[in-house]
């Protein structure tokens, strides 16, 4: 789902730097109040953390692998603020280092993935589980469908992002400049292969691993409760 | 840093297809295995071409920074394929002063990172409505024909993500990380922001190395594949457990922080300094840039 370079016109990358910029300052003011200093090797390692989540090859039916994204397994254990702000540092460092993901999209790329979907996974986490136990089967069913969902979610608004360029920039004879394919292509194409296939590695693998954390170190699934220690 | 012997010998060890072998090809042990000995290879020659004395090597990395940041922009604005074009050669002519092998350079902007900008441009070839060039078949009310706009913009499409690709390829090979973390206060980054990204940097490689051991243990613990389920179960523990351990890490980390000093500020020592060659390469850059966007207009 990573958007790389060339893709967006300067008016979509420019405009997604524009939104991020005071998300980025509230996050980092909220996530100070709430963590403090400690915030420093918190967000470092919740970064690493979730780069490396992608690492993981999940086996999935008929023997191929995917990789989940695990924005919502990290807002589920670190608060969408505290996840919003790792997710962005984990973005930057693969644009910057490893060419995932283009350097004028970080824009773009941090609205869809470190806001869309860390934001959209909590609430639809919280909502669903209610007051159920940590543990519970109402609460791995919540984690389950908080990333199917807010994976969804984040590959519509990409799918939507790449499908407005044809209408945003083309030239007088209307050829499109940036990704040639309207929104009645890039949708679908974005949404087909994230509902059938990635979405369901996504809330596998967020279940499970809520599931494990619930029954090894469940004081891990509070990351509110945990800092006032 | 792992030297090159060890990342071969990993790779030949993960490459080992005789056991957790899923239908049709390798078990999702070899490939995790797999792409991990690929990141530190990676990791490894990167860093290789970042100390070779070439040309941007030398450069001031902010002023190399600033340079690359207005290329990128021009590249993103410029609605002109020519002047595109001449923006891309300039791309190779950059990485031949920098030791950069062009076989490596071409194979790592066009192969090895968008390969899927060169799949994805060509259904454009035929879904762009316009003129017909070549007309395969019509049938009825559907001509499947490659579309004169269709072509320009599938050509636009690779011209200008190949010449964005090409900068950054640049600009990450040719800079060391620590330098171009530092630089990266040009665009007024918070410090403590560039402490994070420096200290993600540093932890991400210790995590991904506790993954391969995770991964190696399973692999040599294994004469037969477990259920999906089980399999997908033990994946799940393993991140699990990788976020205890990165958790209790932070603590730790924050509490050796505490004790050598840290108040919650960032300080950098500073150690750029710039030579007569930048403010020159600083001067080329913005008059390129003004060049590019006269010539190839502004979308």
């Amino acid at each position: 789902m990573h958007i790389p370079d060339g893709y967006l016109g300067p008016q979509t990358y420019g405009a997604l730097y524009a939104l991020m910029a005071p998300l980025w300052f509230w996050a980092s003011r909220t996530v100070k109040k709430t963590l403090r200093a400690r915030q420093v090797p918190l967000l470092a390692l919740g970064a690493a953390f979730a780069f490396v989540i992608m690492m993981f090859n999940v086996p999935t039916p008929g023997g191929s692998t995917g990789h989940a994204v695990g924005g919502a397994l990290i807002a589920i254990v670190l608060g969408p603020w505290a996840a919003m702000l790792s997710l962005s540092v984990t973005l930057v460092v693969q644009a910057l280092l490893f060419g995932d993901g283009g350097l004028t999209a970080i824009g773009a790329n941090t609205f869809n993935m470190a806001f869309i979907m860390p934001f959209s996974a909590y609430s639809i986490y919280k909502l669903l589980k209610g007051k159920a136990e940590a543990g519970s089967k109402r609460a791995l069913f919540a984690a389950g469908a908080a990333g199917y969902l807010s994976l969804n979610l984040s590959a519509l608004f990409t799918g939507v992002e790449l499908g407005l360029q044809p209408l945003l920039a083309h030239k007088p004879d209307g050829t499109p400049l940036y990704n040639p394919y309207p929104l009645q292509i890039a949708v679908p194409v974005m949404a087909a292969q994230h509902l059938l296939f990635f979405g369901w590695i996504e809330a596998v693998v967020t279940a499970l691993v809520v599931a494990y954390l619930a029954k090894t170190d469940p004081a891990l699934l509070e990351p509110s409760t945990r800092e006032k220690e | 840093m792992r030297p090159a012997w060890l990342v071969t010998k990993m790779e030949d060890l993960a490459a080992c297809p005789c056991c957790t072998v899923g239908v049709g090809g390798k078990g999702f042990v070899e490939r995790t295995l797999l792409g991990i000995a690929s990141f530190f290879k990676e990791a490894i020659f990167s860093e290789e071409i970042a100390r070779a004395p070439g040309f941007l090597q030398h450069l001031d990395p902010r002023v190399k920074l600033f340079s690359f940041a207005l290329f990128l922009v021009a590249a993103s604005l410029m609605k002109k394929a020519l002047p595109l074009l001449g923006l891309y050669l300039f791309t190779l002519l950059l990485a031949s002063a920098s030791r950069i092998t062009l076989g490596f350079f071409l194979k790592r902007v066009f192969f090895f990172i968008p390969l899927f900008s060169g799949l994805i441009a060509l259904p454009a070839l035929f879904l762009v409505p316009g003129e017909p060039l070549i007309t395969f078949f019509s049938l009825g009310g559907f001509t499947l024909a490659i579309t004169k706009s269709g072509l320009s913009s599938a050509f636009f499409l690779v011209l200008r993500v190949a010449t964005s690709v090409s900068f950054a390829v640049l600009l990450v090979l040719t800079t060391r990380w620590p330098q171009l973390l530092k630089a990266l206060r040009i665009f007024k980054l918070p410090q403590v922001f560039v402490l994070i990204l420096g200290m993600t940097h540093r932890y991400l490689y210790l995590l991904i190395a506790l993954i391969e051991e995770m991964h190696l243990a399973k692999k040599s613990r294994t004469i037969q594949r477990d259920g999906l389920r089980k399999e997908q179960r033990w994946v799940a523990s393993r991140i699990g457990f990788l976020f205890g351990k990165s958790r209790r890490m932070a603590d730790e980390v924050y509490q050796a922080m505490i004790s050598r000093g840290f108040d919650g500020e960032a300080r950098v020592l500073d150690t750029f300094r710039m030579t007569r060659m930048d403010v020159l390469w600083l001067g080329l850059s913005v008059l390129l840039f003004v060049l590019a966007l006269w010539i190839g207009g502004i979308a």
